[in-house]
């Protein structure tokens, strides 16, 4: 209760903050600078999206299977010693990684997708491998009793029960991405952060922000969205939020 | 039903090897409960999981129903064996109804077969399928969680049930309740269970056999009576305890215990007839009963010797009866609770049954010793 209370006052000022930016921005005519990039806020806004879309979804499909295979019985030897390295690879900057893709791959949307891709997959994999290993072996072990397969469990008992955990993953990779994706430019892959980058250069704060905003509001769209996925997809009773 | 030939399964550890089961035989018959006791580590759940092939035996034959389960796929093996685990294991994610038709589902039942078997379940279980069917396993009680489980293990019909101390988690109260119902269920269904227990005392309730292990050795394998009455030595002896004589009175009804003869007067008899009946009977008592047969009172000899007039007018009220059904824990409780040395059985209608007196009570648990010096002798 008190929870909620909290959360709607939250909300309130940040509703009565956002109002007094805006009065703001209008009066100084700040508003006017951002909307007169609006075809460009539209073609970048679609070339942003199309890098996420493109490069979170390969990390979805390449991260969820690693992480189940890294969470077998066979695989308990060096399970641990594999996600050590995929959290000392959680701390390289994803501008380094943007770096070392363009050495090999050159410039354009390859190696920004590369590198998106790359920054992605670590919070899937771990939260996958975390969210499977969590599931009690009891559980497991009633399964196995009862005559189910192995894929059998996984599917129907592990991945069920491990969900809300994976998706979290999800949500915050996706969020990752799409605060990243603007470093995309300084390789050549496009996007809003072409906006930012030379708004930046030409000192022009509308410019700026008429990249930085929908910038914000897209990874705002993107967390909410996977909420609501995890929020109807996850079973009622494993589902914290239900 | 359940036949174990000479199982023995032996780990590898670190330390070498180690032998969690030693060449055990049993057998279990169909509609008989097999509790398997012991300290922990002395091979009952490694025994237990044998069955359904959770552990590989080294070596051995599991026989069931005559047919040897080497021949089966484990997986398949498994959706025929009844399956109850301690922490129960209903899987979270899915719904009372969805859990009890697991195994159907692997078997490839209908969904309206598997439904309709899933209501019928809890209404076996005393749970109200219009209530529960929908509901999660979080949203139940330790109590409901597990009888949820059984059902989910008696589901697709199993001839044998494995239980790998299934009660152990449940309060004492309600786990008194559980076991109950289990029992009803379990004479209804007449399935070969094996129960894996560290509870004596659930042991000597369940069970129609009992088998007692150390260190992977099948130390003892009879009749709970027997186990307690002569256990097979003084590890066996230790474990059931010092009192397993007092044990032994769960497994007793009043019914069986009750004394030879039976005799009864009514309120227009005289006192010269009790005292003739008592005499001849050699009783110190005798209980009076009403038109129903219900016993109303009793007269005591000392009091009416040499006095005249009708038993009516000179009884005194009983203190307690007691049903024939109730075990003879409760009825020597009884006679404790109120000081007496005899106390008056009924039928289930209330009608008089006979006398329970705690000579015949001794007298009936001592038989088994002298029968065996006699045979002895």
């Amino acid at each position: 209760m008190t929870a909620t209370m909290d959360t709607r006052a939250a909300r309130n000022v940040m509703l009565l903050a956002a109002f007094t930016l805006g009065a703001v921005a209008y009066a100084s005519g700040l508003i006017g600078e951002i909307l007169i990039h609006g075809p460009d806020i539209i073609y970048l806004s679609r070339q942003h999206m199309v890098l996420v879309a493109i490069s979170g979804s390969l990390a979805i499909f390449a991260a969820i299977p690693i992480g189940i295979w890294l969470s077998r019985p066979a695989m308990r030897g060096v399970a641990e010693t594999a996600m050590q390295v995929l959290n000392v690879g959680t701390t390289v900057p994803t501008l380094a990684i943007l770096a070392l893709a363009m050495t090999v791959l050159g410039i354009g949307v390859l190696p920004a997708l590369f590198a998106l891709w790359l920054s992605s997959l670590l919070p899937i994999v771990r939260n996958t491998y975390q969210g499977l290993l969590s599931v009690p072996r009891h559980l497991i072990e009633a399964a196995h009793g009862m005559g189910m397969r192995p894929v059998q469990i996984l599917f129907r008992v592990e991945l069920p029960n491990a969900l809300f955990v994976i998706l979290a993953g999800v949500r915050t990779a996706l969020a990752i991405n799409v605060g990243t994706a603007p470093l995309a430019f300084l390789i050549g892959g496009g996007g809003l952060g072409e906006l930012i980058f030379t708004g930046i250069d030409l000192n022009e704060p509308g410019m700026m922000l008429a990249g930085a905003i929908p910038t914000a509001l897209l990874a705002v769209l993107v967390d909410y969205s996977i909420g609501l996925i995890s929020y109807w997809l996850v079973p009622r009773g494993v589902n914290p939020l239900r | 039903m359940i036949k174990l030939e000479n199982l023995t399964k032996i780990f590898d550890s670190p330390s070498g090897p180690v032998t969690a089961a030693d060449h055990v035989n049993m057998d279990v018959g169909e509609g008989e409960i097999c509790v398997l006791l012991g300290p922990s580590g002395c091979g009952k759940t490694t025994t237990l999981k044998m069955i359904n092939r959770l552990i590989q035996p080294t070596s051995g034959k599991i026989i069931i129903n005559g047919k040897d389960t080497d021949a089966y796929d484990p997986v398949e093996l498994r959706r025929t064996i009844g399956y109850v685990i301690q922490q129960i294991g209903l899987f979270p994610n899915m719904t009372v109804e969805e859990n009890i038709c697991v195994v159907p589902d692997l078997l490839g039942w209908g969904k309206a077969k598997s439904r309709k078997r899933a209501a019928e379940l809890l209404e076996i279980i005393n749970l109200d399928p219009g209530v529960f069917l929908k509901r999660y396993p979080k949203e139940l009680s330790g109590g409901q969680q597990q009888r949820i489980g059984v059902a989910r293990a008696l589901a697709a019909d199993p001839p044998v049930m494995l239980m790998d101390e299934p009660f152990g988690a449940i309060d004492p109260i309600n786990r008194e309740v559980i076991q109950d119902e289990f029992l009803k269920i379990q004479k209804r269904l007449g399935k070969a269970v094996m129960f894996v227990s560290h509870d004596i005392d659930e042991a000597v309730k369940m069970a129609h056999k009992v088998a007692i292990f150390r260190d992977g050795k099948l130390e003892q394998f009879d009749t709970p009576d027997n186990v307690l009455a002569h256990p097979a030595n003084s590890f066996i002896a230790d474990f059931v305890g010092g009192d397993r004589t007092l044990k032994r009175l769960r497994l007793v009804t009043a019914g069986q215990a009750l004394s030879a003869s039976a005799p009864v007067v009514r309120a227009e008899d005289s006192l010269d007839k009790a005292v003739a009946l008592m005499e001849e009977h050699d009783r110190e008592c005798i209980v009076m009963t009403d038109a129903h047969d219900a016993p109303r009172g009793f007269v005591r000899l000392e009091l009416i010797k040499g006095r005249q007039g009708k038993v009516g007018d000179h009884h005194s009220g009983l203190l307690a009866v007691v049903e024939a059904q109730e075990d003879l824990r409760t009825v020597v409780s009884l006679m404790f609770t109120h000081d007496v040395s005899w106390l008056a059985c009924v039928d289930e209608h209330g009608a008089f049954k006979g006398y329970l007196t705690q000579q015949g009570i001794t007298h009936l648990l001592g038989e088994t010793y002298r029968s065996n010096t006699q045979a002895a002798a």
